[in-house]
């Protein structure tokens, strides 16, 4: 199945930032000029809500990951832009293990991915511990990629649960080639990147060129951890990744990754968590570099929160700070946490572990925030209203 | 049997505190639950068929950890939700 690739048009109006939050979800409004935000919710206040994403399909139906308090993982699925919800009828579950065989649990739902327009239902999830599931009736249902969670070197290639994230090992960046819906890649932290041809049945390594300079080999085939993956929409064969080592961009057929962050000032280096795409230009990316020194922090270096963009593919690096806290800020940006719209000039907008919303209507040239005071922030995701102005 | 069910899972239950459920053992007892109210037996149960990490299920009063429990229709089953975190 192919696609022809088209370029989005700019669009205009009021911008939608699906928030999700340590406890709970929320959304936040734009004016049409992106100027002044209204904050709606909270929806499942006390739930950790790990992902919140309106389908880009039809502009109306959200789906938002969510681990119930204690009581477990699930999706929940709205057709009416939040205010009601239903709950999946059978959320992602790994199988059964045979009697005398220790199974695997979800012990929550992290990464929420909407198939392609030609794709009418199909969604894909990554849980905590590494796992991949596909519903192809609009989150309804959700079964198991038994091609991946069930890969004999699995457990290989993720070194085992103990080796994940502190909030748990993850699966995330679940990226659909726009122009072949069975080319998947994912990302495992840990574990690395890996690519599927045949949507989901065979998986392979696609780590050559990345360090992974906390094991014994530091460029293995696998192990690595990759923190966010985007694939450009128009340009699928470029990849960047923001990687617990560096900042990397793939141009294939070249299947080597190249370091892009070295780059970046020493003094800042370029270790954080997320990668943000300009929609139209592939050689624009963004960055929120964080303190990846000594045990660790994951803090802005210095206490000086700033976003790096750069206009040539990673060969220079501009800071993007004006209307931050200039000093002794030490705020977090996790790895969906931050996003771009479709507007010109492109908005750009993180969310902070001490749960604030920053926003930029200029890409990144000055900054504002818009919510303040929001529970730790997990994830933060742009959205348009108007369906004609979709890409 | 009667069954009492807590708060953070009573909206599966149409906001009941007390429901009715039916079976020989606790894995039968929560298999009805789940006809009756859909999705309650999964943030219950893991895929696994072990017990959530923070949920108790008492019998009678004594906790019971396994779902080949046997239970007499006189019993009554308590669920109880441990909360913590910050």
């Amino acid at each position: 199945m192919t696609a022809k690739l088209s370029a989005p048009r700019p669009a205009a109006g009021p911008v939608l930032l699906l928030v999700a939050t340590r406890k709970g979800a929320f959304i936040l409004k734009s004016d049409p000029a992106r100027r002044s935000w209204k904050t709606a919710g909270p929806m499942f206040l006390g739930h950790t809500v790990h992902h919140l994403v309106l389908d880009p399909r039809d502009r109306r139906t959200l789906l938002l990951a969510a681990r119930t308090g204690h009581l477990g993982p699930t999706v929940f699925r709205s057709l009416d832009m939040g205010k009601t919800w239903k709950e999946a009828a059978r959320p992602p579950a790994f199988p059964k293990a045979a009697e005398g065989q220790k199974g695997r649990v979800v012990d929550h739902v992290f990464w929420l991915t909407p198939g392609l327009a030609s794709e009418t239902g199909v969604w894909y999830a990554g849980t905590s511990p590494q796992g991949l599931f596909r519903s192809e009736d609009g989150g309804v249902n959700w079964a198991t990629v038994p091609g991946f969670n069930d890969h004999p070197m699995l457990a290989k290639w993720t070194g085992g649960e103990q080796d994940g994230t502190p909030d748990g090992p993850k699966l995330h960046s679940i990226l659909v080639d726009p122009r072949d819906a069975r080319h998947l890649y994912v990302g495992m932290s840990s574990g690395g990147v890996f690519e599927s041809h045949d949507q989901g049945t065979n998986w392979r390594p696609l780590n050559a060129g990345c360090l992974a300079d906390f094991l014994p080999e530091p460029y293995p085939e696998y192990g690595h951890d990759p923190h966010c993956m985007r694939l450009h929409p128009l340009a699928p064969d470029i990849l960047y990744q923001q990687n617990h080592c560096g900042i990397y961009r793939m141009a294939r057929p070249d299947n080597r990754w190249a370091r892009v962050g070295s780059s970046m000032p020493k003094n800042v280096g370029d270790i954080g968590f997320p990668m943000v795409l300009h929609p139209r230009d592939p050689d624009r990316v963004w960055v929120f570099p964080m303190d990846g020194g000594t045990v660790w922090p994951r803090t802005s270096p210095g206490g000086k929160p700033a976003v790096y963009g750069t206009r040539n593919a990673g060969k220079t690096w501009q800071r993007l700070a004006t209307g931050l806290p200039a000093r002794q800020s030490w705020l977090t940006v996790k790895r969906q946490a931050m996003c771009a719209d479709l507007h010109e000039p492109v908005g750009l907008y993180f969310g902070t572990t001490n749960g604030e919303i920053w926003a930029s209507r200029n890409e990144g040239a000055k900054w504002a925030c818009v919510a303040r005071h929001l529970p730790h922030v997990y994830a933060v995701e742009a959205a348009e209203l108007r369906a004609e102005l979709r890409p | 049997m009667k069954v009492l069910i807590p708060t953070p899972l009573r909206s599966y239950a149409g906001e009941r505190h007390e429901v009715e459920a039916a079976g020989a053992t606790l894995g039968a007892i929560l298999e009805d639950l789940d006809r009756c109210y859909p999705g309650i037996r999964f943030r219950m149960i893991d895929e696994q068929d072990a017990i959530r990490r923070h949920i108790r299920i008492f019998v009678n009063g004594d906790q019971v950890r396994s779902l080949g429990t046997s239970l007499g229709a006189a019993d009554e089953v308590l669920i109880v939700q441990a909360l913590s975190g910050g």
